[in-house]
């Protein structure tokens, strides 16, 4: 608890700081709309107030600055209106009785969770699979190890429509197969880092006591390698599934996509609804945070009952 | 064994003839073994004494197959020590008790008989045996981190002698304890060897200690590492801790000091 002051403060300051960062940012939009409303506003027009700096806009029209805070679509939404648009899209959906609307953010959330989860599953496999391959042949290693890196070097906004592409051409429907491989293919990187580091744990002295037990491979393996490694999995296992949601939302901006977090921030960009990406933006955190707390917890729970908690 | 030729009273249980250790370093080649030769009879308890860096763990290593000589020749049980490794012929504690963290002390004794395939009632029955002799019966389910330094090595010590090696490999397993509890494993010690006739190479930097425990006492020098002394002990088998103060181990302690500043005074 004593940890949640100092969180609390920071977070106190970035709503602070963005409430500051509304008014310049919509000063313009708002100027706009009190002149169509028939205020007095300098200088006249909008495109002779291109020319003036932000700063003087709201030094000469200080009147209508808070008109920014209660834009229709604002360029920057003030916190408290992403939190109604939030709400609107989730918890009323609840209320109304359709939840799973399409136009609600719960369908959406659940589409990019359901990609996220199959690229984690995935990239996860890979990423232990590739560990103890690397760890145990040396021609993996030499193999495998610098591809690993190679790919990781790609931008995945630019492979992303590719695999789409592929996908669709080899018979694939739909986005979610595509999705899940983008996703994985993020994810399985801090996987593999993390579990060579932790199948490599162990000490000499450590692997010495087997060796005079004359343990066979996979009795090492079974009783050392892989509790040893155990704390890395599980911090590998968070920066993963993060990766991996960020891997789904990137597959789901390519044109064509419709459901899902990603498709929501395409079409708010394409129909000028800043709040829609706001929001779809928010719930994407929201998700991530809770998918990374749920795993936090597991390997408190984990690592306390192997007798490792720190 | 062959069955012509009489079975010898004392079998020599490990052989070395003169063993050579060189460890290739990127500040050149180290010596860490030189023309070391060495008979350790069947119920012999062996102690190692000698300065820092003269090979003491390295020879120990040796004979446990964890090291390679680079020249001559040893045996264990009459086999090469990878052999009598893979028959699971000794038990080896290590200097750091190195106990799995995520095992239980219990599980962590259980550890080599899990893998040699005993039985679970088996396995049940050694555990309890082995933790009271080393007195921790009732941490046996605690974790390595909720125990001291010393109850660690005791657990260490358990983990080697819960199976039926013939041959025990103890490198330094008291060093980091305080003189009481020492005196203490001393004595137990020498009682499970007298009761089990087990064979121990027992390495350590304590003259007192190496004379108390010993049948036989290896003094070794470093650079090349080398054994300048063995010394027979005249100590009967049966010794309770007070046979310290008597003149004839004062005696044998004041040969392994000189040949211990014998060894320093070549360098
Ligand atoms: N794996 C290794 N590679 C290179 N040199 C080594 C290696 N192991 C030991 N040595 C060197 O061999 C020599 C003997 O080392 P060893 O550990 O056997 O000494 P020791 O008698 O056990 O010393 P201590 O009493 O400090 O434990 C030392 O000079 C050491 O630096
Ligand atoms: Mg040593």
């Amino acid at each position: 608890m004593r940890s949640l002051l100092p969180v609390l403060t920071v977070l106190a300051v970035i709503v602070g700081i963005w409430y500051l960062a509304v008014a310049p940012m919509n000063v313009r939009v708002a100027l706009d709309q009190a002149e169509r409303a028939g205020e007095v506003v300098v200088p006249e027009g909008s495109v002779p107030r291109r020319e003036v700096s932000v700063w003087r806009l709201m030094a000469d029209n200080s009147e209508h600055v808070r008109l920014g805070y209660a834009l229709e679509r604002p360029r920057l939404p003030t916190p408290a209106q992403v939190g109604q648009e939030l709400w609107k899209t989730t918890g009323e959906m609840v209320a109304k009785g359709r939840p799973w609307s399409k136009r609600g953010l719960i369908y959406h959330g659940w589409i990019t969770l359901q990609s996220t989860l199959w690229g984690f599953a995935l990239g996860t496999l890979l990423g232990i699979v590739g560990a103890v391959a690397i760890v145990y042949s040396r021609t993996a290693q030499l193999s495998l190890m610098p591809w690993a890196i190679i790919s990781q070097t790609i931008p995945i906004v630019a492979l992303a429509p590719m695999i789409i592409v592929l996908s669709s051409q080899v018979g694939i429907e739909g986005r979610g197969v595509p999705k899940a491989i983008i996703s994985a293919y993020l994810c399985f990187f801090p996987v593999l880092v993390g579990m060579v580091k932790g199948l490599r744990a162990p000490d000499t002295s450590q692997l010495d006591l087997l060796r005079t037990y004359n343990a066979s491979g996979l009795q090492s393996f079974l009783r050392l390698r892989l509790p040893a490694s155990v704390p890395y999995l599980f911090t590998s296992l968070k920066v993963g599934i993060a990766a991996a949601l960020v891997g789904t939302i990137v597959g789901e901006l390519p044109t064509g996509a419709i459901s899902g977090l990603g498709a929501r921030i395409l079409i708010g960009d394409q129909f000028g609804t800043p709040l829609a990406i706001w929001s779809a933006l928010f719930a994407a955190a929201v998700l991530a945070g809770a998918l990374v707390t749920l795993l936090d917890v597991i390997q408190r729970v984990t690592l306390k009952r192997m007798g490792m908690a720190t | 064994m062959s069955l012509d030729g009489p079975v010898r009273e004392k079998a020599p249980v490990i052989q070395a003839d003169a063993l050579d250790l060189t460890f290739q370093t990127n500040d050149g080649p180290v010596h860490a073994l030189k023309g070391v030769s060495l008979d350790i009879s069947k119920g012999d308890f062996v102690s190692f004494i000698g300065p820092s860096g003269c090979g003491k763990t390295t020879f120990l290593r040796c004979m446990a197959d964890l090291e390679q000589p680079t020249g001559g020749t040893i045996t264990v049980n009459g086999t090469t020590p990878e052999e009598a490794r893979k028959a699971r012929a000794y038990g080896y504690v290590f200097q750091a008790a190195g106990l799995y963290p995520w095992r239980t002390i219990g599980r962590n004794i259980s550890l080599p008989l899990e893998i040699m395939g005993y039985s679970k009632a088996d396995i049940a029955e050694r555990v309890a045996r082995t933790l009271e002799l080393v007195e921790l019966s009732g941490f046996e389910k605690k974790f390595p981190w909720q125990l001291s330094g010393g109850m660690q090595q005791r657990a260490s010590i358990a983990r080697a002698l819960a199976f039926d090696a013939d041959i025990l490999l103890m490198d330094e397993p008291f060093g980091a304890l305080d003189e009481i509890v020492r005196d203490h494993l001393n004595e137990q010690l020498l009682q499970l060897w007298a009761r089990t006739e087990k064979t121990i190479a027992f390495v350590t930097h304590s003259i007192p200690e190496a004379v108390y425990l010993s049948t036989k006492i290896v003094v070794m020098s470093p650079r090349p590492g080398r054994i300048t002394d063995v010394i027979e002990s005249s100590l009967p088998r049966e010794r309770p801790l007070d046979i310290r103060e008597t003149p004839e181990f004062l005696d044998i302690a004041h040969r392994v000091r000189d040949g211990l500043r014998a060894g320093h005074a070549y360098d």
